[in-house]
């Protein structure tokens, strides 16, 4: 059993990604995937996709797609609110931290508020899989619809809804200083530097896409051994410091190697939160060691299990309780950071 | 993506840097040379046949390797102390590698750079790519995009600097030169190297999923002028296969 969706108008910056193009780095090919992979997971949760699937990423703008055939189960993560006509002119509101089944016909307008979005599909998009993934990389036009952002008129498949409508609690990522482990090159840099680093308020970029995040703030000066290496190994969440003494800080879709001095690299627990700054959001950054880095990861993984444990049947009275009291309340983490 | 001749350096023990929680950098020298890229080759080998729990996959640069791993699997000062015994006696010859023989095409708009890569190194263009053909020169590492290998390393009295400024689109194909380094452009990209000639061999096919990218680290690469003529009836019609001449 299948079900077929039909994009109506594709927003901007909307890609299939699953959770990264591994084994293949050695070749030069990027990992891509999800730049949040726990609400990607999170939206999959609400659809009873399986682990691993592929959805949609939606970075800029969301768009608004039909169920053309049978009835399919999506899940809605991250910063969304819209509507599903049905074909008989009914309209439901909609918003994320919701499994919907759409059923044969209706349409769903979404509209993204802050930070990125994910839609889930019950059994996962199907998509043949590039290099043993779906991830969609952009720059050399490979995963998947054809390498590229959906565009109107483009057909996805995913698998037919087995269950009713769900929701959960929003999942909210943690707040404060993005955690980062020092080096491989914070010899390149002086102690007045890496001090400047952690104390600095980074602005994001205009230029920052699924590569990477330019920053802007203080600059940091290099020591003699300057801004530039012999290329090296780069992943996500490596903080380059080019000549210029602004950081880069890499995201899914980087390049696998690089030539500019890192001085440390985001520990995995905190790329999620990564993938919500955009231009003109302010960061800092506090250094950690590997044992602190384990425990991030063990606490965001504890924190997903209870989220996902907590995904119920959609009842008319819970569903009104969860909008005025949880969703509203607490879907910001405040000003400081600009993530979720 | 600087791949500037660097200062010679001692031979140091390996060290072992993180590059976050999920990854590792086995630094060997910042430098560019065969003798530290054979210990890199020969590291990664090891690695391979060592099959440490936790290990997902690795990737051979200049003078360095990156490890990727997962933390719940491994802890990085377990894992450090297990790749710093790889590095110092990795004990596994490194693997043969193979000998390609690529046709280019280094006539008009394919070579736009040739007449100023000659006059900076002094010679006329023709007598710049007898001396490039002639060469055998070995894929270090690859990265910038699927498939890009970086082939080194240039003699001094071929080198030149990278463009002072970056073309914004580089055709998919364009056989380039900067600093010591060669390449081949698998895809259309911004990019500031050189361009001497095109290739109509296939950098990086995703469909070949058993061997997607043509080169791999530590292959060695002569590339074969060819006419405009030949270089057409190629494009498009060639494989892989047709380019290995020794294994």
């Amino acid at each position: 059993m299948s079900a077929r969706l039909k994009i109506l108008r594709p927003g901007v910056g909307v890609t299939v990604q699953d959770f990264g193009r591994r084994n293949f780095r050695a070749l030069g090919v990027a990992l891509s995937g999800a730049l949040d992979p726990v609400l990607l997971a999170a939206a999959n949760g609400l659809t009873g996709a399986p682990k691993g699937a592929a959805g949609l990423e939606i970075l800029l703008a969301a768009p608004e797609l039909r169920a053309s055939e049978g009835a399919a189960q999506i899940g809605l993560a991250g910063d969304l609110v819209g509507m599903i006509e049905r074909p008989d002119g009914e309209r439901q509101q909609i918003s994320s931290w919701r499994g919907v089944v759409l059923r044969e016909g209706d349409t769903l307008t979404l509209k993204l508020g802050r930070g990125l979005a994910y839609l889930g599909f019950s059994g996962g998009l199907d998509l043949p899989e590039i290099l043993g993934s779906r991830s969609t990389f952009l720059r050399a036009g490979f995963g998947g619809v054809e390498g590229r952002c959906l565009r109107a008129g483009d057909a996805l498949a995913c698998g037919a809804a087995e269950g009713g409508d769900v929701f959960a609690p929003p999942l909210i990522h943690e707040a404060g200083p993005i955690r980062f482990i020092l080096g491989p090159q914070d010899d390149h840099f002086s102690p007045e530097s890496l001090q400047k680093f952690v104390q600095a308020r980074w602005r994001v970029g205009p230029d920052s896409d699924r590569m990477g995040l330019r920053l802007i703030g203080p600059r940091l000066a290099h020591t003699m051994k300057g801004g530039n290496i012999v290329s090296d190994g780069a992943t996500p969440g490596a903080i380059q410091v080019p000549g210029d003494g602004q950081p880069i800080v890499l995201r899914a879709d980087c390049q696998t190697s690089g030539g500019y001095a890192k001085i440390g690299c985001v520990i995995s627990a905190d790329l999620p939160r990564l993938a919500h700054l955009a231009p003109g959001d302010v960061l800092s950054f506090i250094e950690v060691d590997h044992e602190k880095a384990a425990t991030a990861r063990r606490r965001a993984r504890e924190m997903f299990d209870g989220w996902r444990a907590r995904i119920s049947p959609t009842g008319w009275l819970d569903e009104r309780k969860l909008w005025t009291e949880n969703l509203i309340g607490g879907a910001t983490s405040g000003e400081n950071e600009g993530f979720r | 993506m600087s791949d500037r001749r660097a200062e010679p350096e001692k031979p140091l023990a390996p060290r072992i840097l993180a590059l976050g929680d999920a990854a590792a950098t086995v630094h060997f020298a910042a430098q560019i040379a065969p003798d530290v890229h054979a210990r890199v080759r020969a590291f990664c080998a090891a690695l391979a046949a060592a099959r440490i729990v936790g290990v997902e996959e690795w990737a051979p640069a200049f003078g360095s390797a990156t490890v990727w791993y997962d933390p719940d699997q491994i802890a990085f000062a377990e894992l450090a102390l297990l790749l710093a015994a790889l590095a110092r006696a990795p004990g596994v010859e490194t693997p043969d590698s193979a000998l390609f023989e690529i046709p280019f095409c280094a006539e008009g708009d394919f070579a736009a750079d040739l007449d100023e890569v000659a006059r900076l190194n002094g010679l006329t263009a023709q007598d710049w790519l007898k001396n490039f053909v002639e060469l055998t020169l070995e894929v270090y590492m690859l990265g910038f995009q699927p498939g890009f290998a970086y082939l080194g390393v240039l003699p001094e009295a071929l080198s030149v600097p990278r463009l002072a400024t970056p073309r914004p689109k580089i055709p998919a194909g364009s056989v380039a030169v900067a600093d010591s380094m060669c390449a081949a452009y698998p895809y259309q990209s911004p990019g500031g190297w050189r361009l001497i000639g095109r290739t109509p061999a296939p950098l990086f096919d995703v469909t070949n999923e058993g061997r997607p990218a043509l080169l791999s680290p530590g292959d060695r690469v002569r590339w074969r002028a060819v006419s405009r003529a030949e270089f057409l009836a190629l494009e498009g019609r060639c494989g892989a296969d047709d380019f290995r001449i020794e294994e």
